[in-house]
C-alpha cells in the first residue's frame, strides 16, 4: 500500500518538475562529456550568476500578478543602456559613476515601465506575445535613438564614442575604466573565505537559537538541529586540502551577490505588504478583485514597473560585469536568456519563487559553459554545440510553454465535465 | 463630414493610415531626390512577386482560427530542404525549380500536420507557442545543417563540416521565374513568371475558400462553437488550415529564393514569419479575418515601403542602414495594434 | 399589504421601486418592507423582477447607466441614495451571490478580507506610501475566526478554499459580509442552489442565527417548502409586478405556487388538440443524464409524441436547457435516447444532425450564428455539411452552389419574414428577432424530423416575440413537424403547447396541460408534488 503510494508520489513529482530534473541530468552529462576542470566551470558560473541573477529575479512580480513572463525586460535592459552611454560620455566612473546611472535609470524605466503595462492591459489574454513584440518594437526606437539621433537631433560631440561620420554611438562601447567592475570590485574574496565564514556563522547561530529553545523549552529543534549539523559539515569540509585549493580558486563579489540576496528578500517582502497582496489577488483571479473593488489594471501596472525598473537595475549589474556595452545587442537576448533559465528552475507562467529563479541561473549557465567543449568532444565541432545551447534556450521556453498551456487547456475541459 | 472621416479612420486604423501615408510621401520625395522612377518600380515588383506567397501563407492560418502564424519558418525549413536536394540532384533552370518545390510539399505537409497537432493542444495560446516553436525548429536545424549528408560542393563548406550559410542559386535556377516571359514597359522590367505565379497562388486560395473544404474551415475559425454544433470537425479544420500554410510557406521561400538568387541556411529565416505577418496586418487583415485583397494591397505597401525607404532615406541622410530600423518599427508596430485589437486571443473555448 | 403594524420601524423599506430599461418597464411599482431580524422571501419566477430589484438595492452600475430607477429606499426610516456597491457595503447591506466570489488559492482568512486586509504602517510605508504598509495577519485571523463564529460554522480560518466542499464556500461568502461594517440587511440569492440537503439545512440554520442577531435578511428562492421552514414574511413577484406580501403563517405553499404563476394567458394552440391517445412516440428519452455546467439532467424520462409541440418549462438552473444539448450532443450526456425507434448514438452531434433532429439554440450570438457573415451563409453551412447540400461537384472537389443558397435563402427569408436588406447581409446588423428567424430557417434547411427550439424569444422584443412563436405554431400546423420547445417564459409555453413538462432539479417534475392550474405549475417549479385532490380542471 505505501510502496502504491510513493511510486504515486514519485510519479507526481517528476511529472512536475520534467524540465529542472531533465537539465540536471543534461548538466551532468554536459559537464562530464566536456572534459572541463571543475575548478574552471565553477569560476565562470559564480560568475555567472553575479552576472545574471537580478534579471532573473526580475520576472517574478509579473508571473505573481497573472501577467505571464515579462518578455518586456528587455525595455528596462534599454534604459539602463540609454543611460549608461550617457554616464560613460560625461566621464563619470567608477563606483559614483555605477550609482548615477541607478539614480538616472530608475526614472526612465519608471516611465518605459508605465507605458509597457498600459499596453499589456490593452491585451489582455495576450500577454506574453505582446511584450515579446514591444520589445523587438521598442528594439527600433532604440536603434533609431542611438543610429541616427545621435549627432542630429541630440547634439554630442564624443569621437570615443560615436561613429566616424559624426552621426550614432559605436557598435560597441568600452567601459573599462569607467563603470567596469564598479560593483564586483568593492569587496571581492575568494569562495573559499564566502563559505567558511558563512558556515562559521550559520553554525554559530543555529547554536545559539538550540540554547534559546531549550530555555524557553519549546520543542521543535529537530530543524535547528539538521541545520546546524549541515553547517558544521561544510565548515570541516570546506577546509579539506583539495576542497580547500578549489574554492581558494574562485572569485566572488561580494557586494553584488548582496546585491542579489536583498532583491531576494524584497520579492519576499512586497507580498508581506497590501499591494503584494493585491499582486497576488489579481494575479490569481482579476474578476474577484475587481468585484472586490481593486483596481485590476493600475496594480498590473504596477507589477510591470516594477519588473522594469529590476530589470534595469539587473543590466547595470551584468555590464558592469562583461565590461563592454553592445550598443545594439547586448539587451537583445536579455529577455530570452532570462525567461528561459526562470523556466528551467522549475517557474511556469503562473508561478515563480526565488528558489526556481537561482535554481534554474545555475543550470541555464551551467550548460552554457559546458555545452561548447562537449560539442566539441562530441562531434569534433564546437558550433555544435553553441548552437545547442541556444536551441535549448528556445526548446525550453517552447516546451514550458505548450506544457503550461496545455495543462490550462485540460483543466478547463475537467471543469466541464465536473 | 468630420463624422464619416472618424469613422474611416476607426475602420481602417490610425497606424495603416500612416504607413501608406509614409510610403506616398517617400514616393513623391524619390522624385526632387533624382532617383530613377522606373527602377524603384522596377524593385517594387520584384519584392512584390518575391514575398507574395509567404504572405499569402497568412490566410489560411487566420481563416482556420490559429490567428497570425508566426512559426511560418517551419514552412519555410520544408520549402529550403525542398531546394537542397534539388541541388543534390544536380537539377537546374525551370527543373530545378519545379522538383525543389514539389520535394517541399510533402515535407511541409508532415511538417504542418505535426504542427497543427501541436497548435491543437494549447488553444488560446497559439500564437506565443507558435512563435517559439518557429524559433526551436529554426535552431535545431541549425544543429542539424552541420550535420546533414548533403555532398554537393556547393552546399557544403569546402573545407570544414557542415553545409554553407548562403548557398548561390547562380547557374541553378536563380531568377528563373523573374525572367520567365519578363517584358519591359517604359523603362520598368516586369518579372512576368513570378508574378504569374503569385497570382495563381492567390486563384488557387481563392477557389479553396469556396470548396465545401474551404468554407467549413472558414466557419470554424470565425465560431467554433458555431461549428461544433454543426458536426464540422474544429480540430482537422485547424490541421488542413496549418498544413495549408505551411506547405505555401515552403512553396513561397521557394519563389523567395530564387529572386534572392541564394538559400539562405541558419538563423536567416528565423524572423521570417515576423514579416509576413506584418504585411498581411497592413494590408488590413486582423488576428481573426483575412482576405485575398489583404494579402495583395499589405505585401505591396510594406515591401514598397522598405524597397522606396532605403534609397531615398539614403539620399538624405548618408550612410544610413535608416530602412532596417524602419523595416522593425514598421513591422512590430502593426503586430501590435493588431494585437490590441484582438479580443481575447485567437482561439475561443 | 398585511401584516404589519405601522408603528414597528423597518430597518428597510422600499417603496413604489419603477425601473424601465430602453422603454422596457421591468419593475412597475414594488414595495418591500423588512424589519430588523426579520427573514422576508422574495419569490418569483425567472424575469420576475428579483435581480433587478437586488441590482437597485446595491447600487450596481447596470441601474446607473440605464436610467436609474424610481421610488424611495430608506433605511432605518431614512432615505438612502446608492449610487455604488461600495456605498451598499458601507451602509451596511450586503449580498451573497449565487456564483462565488472567491479565491481558491488563498485561505478563508485572506478571502475574507479581500481589499479590506488590515495593514500596519512601518518605515518604508511611511516614505514610499500607503500601498506598501505590512499586512496584519493576526488582527485578521482573529476577525476571521469572530465571524466564522458568529454563523457557528468550525471551519478553520487558516484553510484553503480550495481544500473546501463546495456547500462550505458559500458560508465563507457569509462570513465576508458579516465581516464588513455592522450589517443590517443580508441578501441571499438562491443560496440553497448547490447545497446538498444537509447543508442547506445548516444554511438555514445560519440564517436563524444571524436573523436571530437583529439583522435583516432577504431571502431570494424559488423552493416553496424552505420558504415555508425558514422565513417570517413573503412577498411574491410576478412580471415586474408587486403581487402580494403575506405572512407565513397566513398561507401555504399552494397558495404561494399560484401566486407566482397565475397570469391570464393567450393560448394560441386550439384546445381541442387532444393529442395522447392518437399519436405515436417519435422520441423516447430514457435513464438520461447531461452534464450542462449550469443546467444539469439528472436521470430523466421523457417521450416526445409525433406531431406535438412540446414544451420543456422551469426555472432557471433546473436543467431544461440541457435536455436539447444533451440530445443533439453539444455536452456530455449518458443514457439512452431512441429515435423513431432506433437508438440515438449519444455525444455526437453529427449522428443527431444526420438523423434528423436539428437544434436552435439558445445562444444565439455565441452557437447559433457566424456574425460576420452572410444570412445566405448562415441558412445554408450546416446543411452542407450534414446533407452535403447546395453544392456543385468538379471532379472530386465540392464547391458551393451559390446559386442555390441565395434561392434558398431568398424563399426562407420570405416564408419567415425576415426584415433584413437581402441574402448577403451580415447576421451580426440584424434585430434579435430576425436572428432568431435565420436561425431557424437554418436549422429548417436540414429537413428535420425533430426541431428543438431554446429560448426562441429570449432578448426579442415583444412585437417580434408573437411573431417568432406564430412560426413556430404554424410550421407545426402546416408542416406537422414536431417541435420541442424549451422556455423560461411560462406564458409562452402555455400559449402555444400541446404539453409542456416541468424540469426541475434536473428531473421531470411533471407533465401539465397548458389550460392545468397555475398553483400546479408553480408547485412542480418549486420541486413539490401536486397534491391529489388538485388533479386537472
Amino acid at each position: 500500500m505505501n510502496k502504491g503510494n510513493f511510486m504515486g508520489t514519485a510519479k507526481e513529482y517528476i511529472f512536475n518538475n520534467m524540465v529542472t530534473i531533465l537539465f540536471v541530468i543534461l548538466c551532468l552529462v554536459g559537464l562530464s562529456l566536456s572534459g572541463q576542470p571543475i575548478s574552471l566551470v565553477l569560476n565562470e558560473l559564480v560568475i555567472r550568476i553575479a552576472r545574471n541573477s537580478f534579471l532573473v529575479l526580475a520576472l517574478i512580480i509579473p508571473v505573481i500578478a497573472g501577467m505571464g513572463l515579462n518578455f518586456g525586460i528587455v525595455i528596462g535592459a534599454m534604459a539602463a543602456q540609454i543611460i549608461i552611454i550617457a554616464v560613460t560620455h560625461w566621464g563619470i566612473v567608477g563606483v559614483p559613476g555605477f550609482l548615477l546611472c541607478v539614480v538616472l535609470t530608475t526614472p526612465l524605466a519608471v516611465i518605459f515601465g508605465y507605458f509597457t503595462g498600459k499596453l499589456l492591459n490593452k491585451t489582455k489574454g495576450q500577454e506574453m506575445i505582446t511584450s515579446m513584440i514591444l520589445g523587438f518594437f521598442a528594439n527600433g526606437l532604440y536603434q533609431l535613438l542611438f543610429l541616427f539621433l545621435i549627432g542630429t537631433l541630440i547634439p554630442m560631440n564624443n569621437p570615443v564614442l560615436m561613429i566616424s561620420g559624426g552621426v550614432g554611438i559605436k557598435n560597441t562601447v568600452d567601459l573599462t575604466g569607467g563603470i567596469k567592475y564598479a560593483l564586483d570590485n568593492i569587496f571581492n574574496r575568494s569562495l573559499y573565505y564566502v563559505v567558511y565564514n558563512m558556515a562559521l556563522i550559520a553554525l554559530v547561530i543555529c547554536i545559539a537559537l538550540i540554547i534559546y529553545s531549550v530555555i524557553k523549552k519549546k520543542k521543535n529543534l529537530k530543524g535547528l538541529i539538521i541545520k546546524a549539523i549541515i553547517s558544521l559539515v561544510v565548515f570541516v569540509g570546506c577546509q579539506i586540502n583539495s576542497v580547500a585549493i578549489l574554492l581558494n580558486y574562485v572569485g566572488v563579489p561580494i557586494v553584488t551577490m548582496l546585491v542579489i540576496a536583498a532583491l531576494c528578500v524584497f520579492n519576499i517582502l512586497i507580498f508581506k505588504t497590501k499591494l503584494g497582496q493585491d499582486f497576488r489577488t489579481v494575479g490569481q483571479n482579476p474578476v474577484v478583485a475587481n468585484a472586490s473593488g481593486i483596481n485590476v489594471d493600475k496594480t498590473r501596472i504596477k507589477a510591470i514597473v516594477i519588473s522594469t525598473v529590476l530589470a534595469a537595475w539587473g543590466q547595470l549589474i551584468f555590464l558592469q560585469n562583461i565590461g563592454t556595452l553592445n550598443t545594439y545587442g547586448s539587451h537583445e537576448q536579455v529577455g530570452m536568456f532570462a525567461i528561459a533559465a526562470i523556466l528551467i528552475g522549475g517557474a511556469t507562467v503562473s508561478k515563480a519563487t526565488n528558489k526556481q529563479a537561482i535554481l534554474g541561473v545555475i543550470l541555464f549557465h551551467t550548460l552554457f559553459i559546458v555545452s561548447p567543449t562537449a560539442g566539441k568532444n562530441l562531434f569534433n565541432n564546437a558550433q555544435i554545440g553553441e548552437y545547442f545551447r541556444v536551441f535549448v534556450a528556445y526548446g525550453v521556453i517552447c516546451v514550458s510553454l505548450v506544457l503550461y498551456a496545455w495543462k490550462d487547456y485540460v483543466k478547463a475541459k475537467e471543469k466541464i465535465t465536473l | 463630414m468630420k463624422e464619416k472621416i472618424k469613422t474611416f479612420i476607426g475602420k481602417v486604423g490610425l497606424p495603416r493610415i500612416i504607413i501608406a501615408v509614409f510610403f506616398i510621401l517617400l514616393c513623391v520625395l524619390a522624385i526632387p531626390l533624382n532617383l530613377s522612377v522606373p527602377m524603384l518600380v522596377s524593385d517594387i515588383l520584384v519584392r512584390f512577386g518575391m514575398n507574395g506567397i509567404l504572405v499569402l501563407a497568412m490566410v489560411p492560418a487566420i481563416l482556420c482560427g490559429i490567428g497570425l502564424n508566426f512559426g511560418l519558418p517551419i514552412g519555410i525549413l520544408a520549402g529550403i530542404l525542398g531546394g537542397l536536394i534539388s541541388i543534390e540532384l544536380n537539377l537546374s533552370g525551370g527543373l530545378g525549380f519545379f522538383v525543389g518545390t514539389l520535394i517541399g510539399i510533402p515535407i511541409a505537409i508532415l511538417f504542418g500536420y505535426l504542427y497543427g497537432q501541436l497548435l491543437n493542444k494549447v488553444k488560446g495560446s497559439e500564437m506565443m507557442i507558435a512563435t517559439y516553436a518557429g524559433f526551436s525548429a529554426i535552431s535545431l536545424m541549425c544543429i542539424g545543417w552541420l550535420l546533414l549528408p548533403f555532398k554537393s560542393s556547393e552546399i557544403r563548406w569546402p573545407i570544414g563540416q557542415g553545409l554553407r550559410t548562403t548557398i548561390t542559386l547562380e547557374g541553378r535556377f536563380a531568377k528563373i521565374l523573374d525572367n520567365f516571359w519578363a517584358f519591359n514597359i517604359g523603362g520598368v522590367r516586369i518579372p512576368t513568371g513570378m508574378l504569374l505565379l503569385f497570382f495563381i497562388g492567390c486563384v488557387i486560395v481563392w477557389l479553396f475558400s469556396k470548396s465545401k473544404t474551404g468554407i467549413m474551415m472558414a466557419a470554424e475559425g470565425s465560431n467554433p462553437k458555431f461549428a461544433i454544433a454543426s458536426s464540422i470537425p474544429v480540430d482537422r479544420m485547424r490541421i488542413i488550415g496549418t498544413i495549408l500554410s505551411t506547405v505555401l510557406g515552403s512553396i513561397g521561400i521557394m519563389v523567395y529564393s530564387q529572386s534572392y538568387g541564394f538559400i539562405q541556411l541558419y538563423q536567416a529565416p528565423m524572423m521570417m514569419g515576423f514579416a509576413a505577418v506584418a504585411a498581411i496586418l497592413i494590408g488590413g487583415a486582423s488576428t481573426t479575418k483575412a482576405k485575398i485583397s489583404h494579402v495583395i494591397i499589405g505585401t505591396f505597401l510594406f515591401q514598397g515601403l522598405l524597397t522606396v525607404g532605403l534609397p531615398v532615406i539614403n539620399q538624405m541622410i548618408k550612410e544610413s542602414n535608416l530602412s532596417e530600423v524602419i523595416r522593425i518599427i514598421v513591422s512590430n508596430g502593426i503586430i501590435i495594434y493588431a494585437l490590441t485589437k484582438a479580443k481575447g486571443g485567437a482561439a475561443h473555448e | 399589504m398585511g401584516g404589519y403594524s405601522l408603528n414597528e420601524e423597518y430597518v428597510l423599506r422600499m417603496e413604489n421601486i419603477r425601473k424601465e430599461y430602453f422603454g422596457n418597464l421591468v419593475l412597475k411599482g414594488i414595495n418591500l418592507k423588512i424589519k430588523p431580524g426579520e427573514i422576508h422571501a422574495l419569490l418569483g419566477e425567472n424575469g420576475a423582477g428579483k435581480s433587478t430589484l437586488m441590482n437597485i438595492l446595491f447600487g450596481m452600475p447596470v441601474i446607473h447607466s440605464t436610467g436609474g430607477f424610481q421610488g424611495e429606499v430608506l433605511l432605518n426610516e431614512e432615505v438612502i441614495n446608492i449610487k455604488s456597491p461600495k456605498d451598499a457595503m458601507e451602509l451596511g447591506i450586503g449580498m451573497v451571490h449565487q456564483e462565488f466570489m472567491l479565491i481558491p488559492g488563498f485561505t478563508v482568512s485572506e478571502n475574507i478580507k479581500i481589499n479590506r486586509e488590515i495593514t500596519n504602517s512601518t518605515i518604508i510605508s511611511k516614505v514610499f506610501g500607503k500601498n506598501l504598509k505590512k499586512l496584519d495577519f493576526k488582527t485578521m485571523n482573529k476577525d476571521a475566526r469572530k465571524a466564522l463564529d458568529t454563523i457557528g460554522i468550525g471551519i478553520d480560518e487558516l484553510t484553503y478554499v480550495s481544500s473546501l466542499p463546495v456547500g462550505y464556500m458559500q458560508f465563507v461568502e457569509i462570513a465576508r459580509e458579516i465581516d464588513k461594517s455592522s450589517m443590517k440587511v443580508l441578501v441571499f440569492d438562491e443560496p440553497t442552489a448547490v447545497l446538498t440537503e444537509s447543508e442547506a439545512e445548516t444554511l438555514m440554520n445560519t440564517m436563524k442565527v444571524l436573523a436571530n442577531k437583529g439583522i435583516g435578511i432577504i431571502f431570494i428562492t424559488h423552493r416553496l417548502d424552505e420558504v415555508m421552514l425558514v422565513a417570517d414574511n413573503i412577498t411574491i413577484l410576478r412580471d415586474g409586478e408587486y403581487v402580494n406580501t403575506l405572512k407565513k403563517s397566513e398561507t401555504n405553499v399552494i397558495e404561494l405556487a399560484e401566486l407566482m404563476v397565475g397570469r391570464k394567458l393567450e393560448i394560441i394552440q386550439k384546445t381541442d388538440d387532444d393529442i395522447e391517445e392518437h399519436r405515436e412516440k417519435i422520441l423516447e428519452i430514457q435513464n438520461f443524464n447531461v452534464d450542462m455546467p449550469g443546467e444539469r439532467i439528472k436521470g430523466i424520462n421523457l417521450d416526445v409524441l409525433k406531431g406535438e409541440i412540446l414544451g420543456l418549462g422551469g426555472l432557471a438552473g433546473q436543467g431544461k436547457i440541457g435536455i436539447a444539448n444533451g440530445v443533439m450532443g453539444l455536452y456530455p450526456s449518458d443514457g439512452e435516447v431512441i429515435f423513431q425507434g432506433n437508438a440515438l448514438k449519444l455525444n455526437n452531434p453529427k449522428e443527431a444532425l444526420e438523423s434528423g433532429l436539428a437544434f436552435v439554440s439558445e445562444d444565439r450570438r455565441g452557437v447559433g450564428l457566424l456574425l460576420d457573415s452572410s444570412i445566405e451563409l448562415n441558412i445554408a453551412v450546416t446543411a452542407m455539411e450534414v446533407k452535403n447540400k447546395f453544392l456543385k461537384y468538379f471532379g472530386f472537389i465540392k464547391f458551393e452552389d451559390s446559386k442555390e443558397i441565395r434561392a434558398y435563402a431568398e424563399k426562407m427569408i420570405k416564408a419567415l419574414d425576415i426584415r433584413c436588406t437581402g441574402p448577403t447581409q451580415t447576421t451580426k446588423s440584424l434585430s434579435g428577432g430576425n436572428q432568431q428567424k435565420v436561425c431557424i430557417a437554418r436549422a429548417l434547411a436540414l429537413s428535420p424530423s425533430i426541431l428543438f427550439v431554446s429560448e426562441p424569444t429570449r432578448g426579442i422584443d415583444i412585437g417580434a416575440k408573437k411573431l417568432v412563436l406564430d412560426t413556430l405554431v404554424n410550421l407545426n400546423r402546416e408542416t406537422g413537424m414536431t417541435i420541442v420547445i424549451t422556455s423560461s417564459e411560462l406564458a409562452e409555453l402555455r400559449s402555444i403547447c400541446h404539453r409542456i413538462a416541468i424540469i426541475t432539479e434536473g428531473k421531470v417534475a411533471g407533465i401539465l396541460k397548458p389550460q392545468d392550474k397555475d398553483a400546479n405549475f408553480g408547485l412542480l417549479m418549486s420541486g413539490l408534488e401536486i397534491p391529489r385532490e388538485q388533479g386537472v380542471d
